[in-house]
């Protein structure tokens, strides 16, 4: 039958430890972001990608480790990934549009 | 068989019995056959609706309705055949069906999920219809804003119709991909599933990565009329267009969540009436994963004259043309197929013919259509209705038709009309010609597609499309009669009438409650004929 | 066939269709997944709007994040974080037979859930106050908008934060079921699938708020 078994019965356990470490990661990350915002005057235009980026790495983490992303089959995360290639697609293609259109913007 | 046979009076029809053991079901195939009627009752009142467009437009001036009557019946019309007949059509009632057959399992992966899907589909459409009597709506089944922000219409109820109706293709979808990964009986491997289950699990996969989009931008419409956010709203800095790019990014795919499993009955059709292996098996299958991959990127070819910037019109009138590449796959391979195979002319591959000459012309005009320079003359007149009337109905409807021919002895157990089936064809298929034909010449003359009226040089080919509608409608008729003769009075069909290959045929007619008394064990691929 | 089961000694009924509860296990996983692509699809239908109207209307999106508060937006990130690190932690209990643990983690779970809401709450009666709505109920003269389209900022705020407020609530049930099934012993290290699943939805609910905190609340 299928592409992805077997995996043996014994499911991976995750070390309480790993837990505790990640959940710190996330907490400091947080806590950077709030940093990094303080100083949005002195970033300039990388404010924005920056607060992103540190969402993003955030994002991965929980994928990783409390959703176990990590110890997963290729198929659960090649699922769980088309969903942010198709949306980078709609993003892409919605935008692609928008900004070669000739410009008129409302007044408001 | 020696199994089986001890137990031929027990199968899933009379396993149970009763309403309660039917509306409670957890099997498979007792959920197609709950599709099946549901979908047919919806057919009947799209039909009908159609009907009356015809009649209406049988002469210009108003003929039997108000020009807001027709917006109505043609809202309705489109909703219903798209959200609930074409959609669900196939993959619900044939893929419910026979895709744990034909994979060796005994059910869909999450029976419940099933059932739920079903009664989502219910709701939804009840939901529907309850705008019949409240303010019927006309906006045409695409909803565009800013006419849906600004009608005074049921608009909200029909969108979170559509919305229900859309979480139970995506619970339908999710559950056949998990079906498809993880039941495949032993030694099924993907390369021996049959073509079917292939069309059904790039169908499956639409049916998951694009409906959700269409549920997020139907909330956003609510949204706009409830609070005018303004997302949608010209008037308040907003982009109307960006609605029909959310809208599309589903709908294209939807598209072809109609005629992907369309193309994969005519696979199994054309190789079982043809007595021969199919030609391009490998090619076939991942005609269908490629069909389903680019639908993703055309669908601005449906916002050519919207407003859309002419790059991103160029770039997706350039993808789209891809789109004739895997189809075109397809034709040639079912066509080789054909070639010195002992074809058959039963009605079931009739049906299947008629799809290929039909799906043909569909498809073709469609490459014209995607042509930028061309769409904007052809856009919103009759060309656009020909073209896709060709697609959906002379393709997907004639596949079902044909699909259910094929396997109605297994659904039931009995036998129909053969000659009856075959008149019922050529009524279909010539009123399908008749209606839908002139409709290219209309369009190429200029007529406008949405109105209710039209100029009176319009008038000779429009009152031949009418009366094409009813040919079809005649048709239709006498299908439903084999269908109701064949269960009442049909002869006792055996396991496999028609010597097709594939598992479904190895168990009795009609299929036990368990599908398999023993798990089959698979040891080649689906078509071994010669 | 496979009505019984490889591992020794569960009560968990494995449904006829599957061959042992491995491949349940497997099989539901695989669904849980597919369900998550639909809920990031929905969301970031959101997200794709958000982005482009952002890009077309930079000055209007700094001034409505102006108005929100970063600090409410801030504690309930860390509330969130921590509610999905016990929720990771009542699976791995369960993993570890350990369900009375399990059930504390849980509790505590949909304790957090609860403080976001009501966080929430604040939030939103604080912005009502103000006349601050979605779209044309926005009292513009009453708060004193520059732009006058700032409506469409609050509609994005109100439409991404009230879809994920009823994800957090839909999860705190979600998580209240199997905190009922883990007391009357239905997991174990062998069969805990619907705690998982549950716990793969809470992780989406987080998720989405990471992005979000920055995206409504500190970029401007």
């Amino acid at each position: 039958m299928g592409n992805n078994h077997d995996e043996n019965h014994a499911h991976h356990i995750t070390p309480l430890e790993t837990y505790l470490k990640v959940a710190g990661a996330l907490f400091a990350l947080t806590f950077l972001t709030v940093i990094a915002h303080h100083f949005n005057n002195q970033l300039g235009v990388l404010a924005a990608p920056i607060a992103f980026l540190i969402a993003t790495v955030k994002a991965v983490l929980v994928m990783l480790w409390f959703m176990h992303l990590k110890y997963d089959s290729v198929m659960n995360r090649v699922i769980f990934g088309a969903g942010f290639f198709f949306l980078a697609l709609l993003l892409f293609f919605s935008g692609l549009d928008i900004w070669t259109r000739v410009a008129e913007f409302s007044t408001l | 068989m020696a199994s089986a046979a001890a137990h031929s009076d027990k199968n899933y029809l009379n396993e149970s019995s009763g309403l309660w053991s039917w509306l409670t079901t957890l099997d498979h195939k007792r959920i197609g056959i709950m599709y099946f009627i549901a979908v047919m009752f919806f057919f009947l009142l799209g039909g009908v609706m159609a009907l009356l467009l015809r009649l209406e437009l049988y002469s210009p001036g108003q003929t039997i309705m108000t020009a807001d009557q027709y917006n109505q019946v043609m809202t309705y019309h489109g909703a219903i055949m798209v959200f609930m007949v074409i959609i669900p059509g196939i993959p619900a009632i044939l893929g419910n069906f026979f895709l744990p057959l034909h994979i060796g399992a005994k059910d869909v992966a999450f029976p419940r999920l099933n059932l739920f899907s079903w009664y989502c589909l219910m709701a939804g459409a009840l939901l529907a219809f309850s705008t019949l009597f409240t303010h019927k709506i006309d906006t045409g089944w695409t909803f565009y804003t800013p006419y849906s922000i600004k009608t005074g219409t049921s608009v909200v109820t029909m969108v979170i119709a559509a919305f229900i109706m859309g979480m139970s293709s995506i619970l339908t979808g999710l559950n056949f991909i998990a079906t498809v990964h993880k039941l495949r009986a032993p030694g099924m491997t993907m390369y021996r599933i049959p073509l079917f289950v292939w069309a059904l699990y790039s169908t499956a996969i639409l049916q998951v990565l694009a409906t959700p989009v269409l549920g997020i931008t139907l909330l956003l419409l609510s949204v706009e009329r409830a609070f005018g956010v303004g997302i949608f709203d010209p008037a308040l800095g907003g982009d109307p267009i960006l609605f029909q790019h959310f809208f599309w990014f589903y709908s294209h795919p939807a598209v072809y969540i109609m005629i992907l499993p369309a193309m994969g009955v005519v696979s199994e059709l054309i190789t079982a009436f043809s007595r021969k292996v199919i030609f391009g098996y490998t090619a076939i299958a991942y005609s269908s994963l490629g069909i389903a991959g680019v639908s993703f990127f055309v669908w601005g070819h449906h916002m050519f004259v919207s407003g859309q910037s002419t790059t991103a019109g160029v770039v997706f009138s350039f993808l789209t043309m891809l789109v004739g590449v895997p189809t075109a796959i397809k034709m040639f391979n079912w066509l080789a197929t054909m070639y010195k195979g002992s074809v058959l002319m039963r009605s079931p591959m009739l049906y299947a013919l008629g799809f290929l000459f039909l799906f043909a012309i569909g498809g073709v005009t469609g490459i014209m259509l995607a042509v930028v320079a061309v769409d904007v003359h052809f856009h919103d007149t009759y060309f656009v209705v020909a073209h896709f009337h060709y697609v959906m109905v002379g393709g997907t409807l004639m596949a079902i038709m044909g699909g259910f021919y094929y396997w109605f002895p297994k659904m039931f157990g009995k036998m129909y009309s053969e000659s009856l089936a075959r008149l019922s064809f050529v009524f279909i298929f010539i009123g399908f010609n008749v209606t839908f034909f002139p409709q290219f010449v209309l369009g190429a003359m200029g007529m406008p597609r949405r109105y209710f009226d039209y100029i009176p040089a319009y008038h000779s080919l429009n009152a031949i499309s009418t009366v094409g509608s009813w040919l079809i409608a005649i048709g239709f008729l006498i299908s439903l009669y084999v269908i109701v003769k064949g269960l009442i009075s049909g002869e006792k069909a055996p396991a496999n009438p028609w010597g097709a290959k594939t598992l479904e045929w190895t168990v009795p007619s009609p299929p036990p409650h368990h599908n398999f008394d023993v798990e089959p064990v698979i040891t080649a691929g689906p078509y071994e004929y010669r | 066939m496979s009505t019984d089961s490889t591992h020794a000694g569960h009560d968990h009924h494995v449904a006829h269709h599957f061959r042992n509860a491995e491949h349940e296990y497997l099989t539901s996983k695989e669904g849980i997944w597919l369900f998550m692509v639909t809920e990031i699809l929905m969301f970031g239908g959101l997200f794709v709007g958000y982005s482009i109207f952002h890009n077309i209307y930079p000055e209007m999106f700094a001034e409505g994040a102006k108005y929100l508060d970063w600090k409410m937006g801030f504690i309930n990130t860390l509330v969130l974080i921590f509610s999905s690190l016990t929720m990771a932690l009542g699976i791995y209990f369960l993993q570890k037979n350990q369900p009375k643990k399990a059930v504390v983690s849980l509790a505590i779970t949909i304790l957090c859930g609860a403080i976001f809401m009501v966080v929430k709450y604040f939030e939103y009666t604080h912005k009502f106050h103000l006349g601050i709505f979605p779209g044309r109920l926005l009292d513009v003269a009453k708060v004193g908008a520059e732009h006058a389209n700032l409506g469409m900022y609050f509609g994005f705020y109100y439409c991404m934060t009230g879809l994920h407020g009823i994800h957090v609530l839909l999860g705190m049930s979600l998580i209240t079921w199997v905190l009922f099934r883990t007391i009357r012993g239905d997991f174990n290290s062998n069969y805990y699938t619907a705690v998982e699943g549950v716990g793969i939805f809470w992780h989406i609910v987080d998720l989405i708020w990471i992005f979000l905190f920055p995206l409504l609340y500190l970029v401007g």
